[in-house]
C-alpha cells in the first residue's frame, strides 16, 4: 500500500527496482542511483556509494525536492519534474517518479548531462510502473508487527533510549 | 506512514518535533545525539541560518537494531518553529509517524504555544492525518525556569484532549527520553 498509511516493499519488487537501476547506470555512465520515497526515506541503490551516507543524502534530497515543488508552485507551475545540481567534480540530476519516490542520478566527468537526461525519460515509466504496481497491491499478510515483536521493540527502546 | 521493506527487512518511521520557535526542539534532538549509543545513531543534520535558527529541519536517524529479524530505524526530524516557515513545516510532516509537541512553560509564551498547537492541527488537516488516530506527546520543556507556569495551567491551555504529557528540561536533558520512549512506543503500536 502506498500514499497514506503504512506500506510495504517486497523482495521482488526490489529485484525490479534493483534491475532497473543496474540498466539505468551502464547506459548513462553513471557513478550511482539511488532511489528514495517521497517522505526522504532511502529505498535502493546501484554504482559506487562509496563513503555516500544514503540516509542522509534521502532526507536532504526528497526535502530539496519538496521545497522546489512549492516554488515551482509559487511560479505558476504544477511541479518541476526534476532537478540538476553542477558540481565541480560531480554532477547530480534528481526526477519525480509518479508522485512516489524520486530517483537520483549521480555522475562524474565518464558522462554527460543530455545522456543522463535521455536514459532518465526512458527510465522513469517503468520505476513508476513498479511503484504503481505495489500502490495496487494489498498489503502482504503476516507482517512482522505481531505482539511478540513490539514487546521485544518496547524492551529495545526502554534499553536504548535511557538517557 | 511507515515504511516496512521487506527486502531489506527494515522498517522505518518518522518522528517529528513540533512547537513553537525556540522552544528547545533542536536541543532534544542534540541532547539525543550526544547521550545515544554512537553505533546506533546516524549523522545529525541541521538545516539552519547564521544565527542557528531552525531554517528547514534537523534530522537525526536512530537505529534500534535488529528485532526478531526486522532491522527498525527511527528518523527524528524537527521543524522550523518561527511562524513564517508554516510552508517548510508541512513538508516537513509529509510521512509522518508520530509527533513530539515542545511546549515552552513561559507564560510570555503561551499564546505562542497556542498558535502552533492550532498549527499543527491546521497541517496534519491539509495532508488529511487524523490527530485522533496519530500518536502525539506533549512536552512541557524549561520546567527549571522560575517563571515555568503550573502544569495544570499548561495542560488546560494546549492540552484539552489529555494526551500523554511530560515534563522536561531539554538542555539538561531532563525528561527528554522519556518523551522519545513514549511517542517511539505509541508509534510501533499503532503500526501493529
Amino acid at each position: 500500500m502506498m500514499a497514506d498509511g503504512q506500506w510495504a516493499i517486497a523482495a521482488e519488487d526490489l529485484a525490479r527496482l534493483d534491475a532497473l537501476l543496474a540498466s539505468f547506470l551502464s547506459e548513462a555512465r553513471l557513478r550511482c542511483a539511488l532511489l528514495l520515497d517521497r517522505t526522504g526515506r532511502f529505498l535502493t541503490a546501484a554504482g559506487e556509494t562509496g563513503e555516500l551516507d544514503p540516509t542522509t543524502f534521502a532526507s536532504l534530497a526528497a526535502a530539496d525536492f519538496a521545497a522546489s515543488d512549492q516554488l515551482a508552485q509559487l511560479l505558476g507551475e504544477a511541479d518541476f519534474s526534476s532537478l540538476y545540481h553542477a558540481g565541480e567534480r560531480q554532477s547530480m540530476l534528481l526526477a519525480d517518479v509518479g508522485g512516489q519516490a524520486i530517483l537520483a542520478a549521480i555522475f562524474d566527468d565518464r558522462s554527460t548531462l543530455g545522456l543522463v537526461r535521455l536514459q532518465m525519460r526512458a527510465l522513469l515509466p517503468q520505476v513508476a510502473a513498479v511503484f504503481a504496481e505495489m500502490g495496487d497491491r494489498a498489503p502482504a499478510p503476516g507482517g512482522p508487527l505481531d505482539p511478540a515483536w513490539l514487546a521485544a521493540a518496547a524492551d529495545e527502546i526502554d534499553r536504548l533510549f535511557n538517557g | 506512514m511507515s515504511m516496512i521493506n521487506y527486502a531489506s527487512r527494515e522498517i522505518n518511521c518518522k518522528l517529528v518535533y513540533y512547537g513553537p520557535g525556540l522552544g528547545g526542539k533542536t536541543t532534544n534532538l542534540e541532547y539525543i545525539y550526544e547521550r545515544v549509543n554512537p553505533e546506533t545513531r546516524g549523522k545529525l543534520i541541521s538545516l539552519a541560518t547564521e544565527q542557528e535558527r531552525t531554517l528547514f529541519f534537523d534530522f537525526l536517524p536512530v537505529d534500534l537494531g535488529e528485532i526478531r529479524g526486522f532491522k527498525t530505524r527511527f528518523h527524528l526530524y524537527t521543524v522550523p518553529g518561527q511562524v513564517y516557515y508554516n510552508a517548510s513545516r508541512r513538508l516537513i510532516l509529509k510521512g509522518v509517524d508520530g509527533i513530539v509537541f515542545v511546549a515552552d512553560s513561559q507564560p510570555e509564551r503561551m499564546d505562542a504555544n497556542i498558535a502552533s498547537m492550532h498549527n499543527l492541527y491546521e497541517n496534519l488537516a491539509e495532508y488529511g492525518y487524523d490527530p485522533r488516530t496519530l500518536p502525539i506527546v506533549l512536552q512541557y520543556n524549561k520546567r527549571d525556569l522560575p517563571n515555568a507556569l503550573p502544569i495544570a495551567e499548561l495542560r488546560e491551555q494546549i492540552n484539552p484532549d489529555h494526551l500523554p504529557e511530560f515534563e522536561a528540561t531539554a538542555v539538561e536533558g531532563e525528561g527528554v527520553f522519556d518523551t522519545l520512549k513514549a511517542v517511539s512506543k505509541l508509534v510501533l503500536k499503532s503500526l501493529g
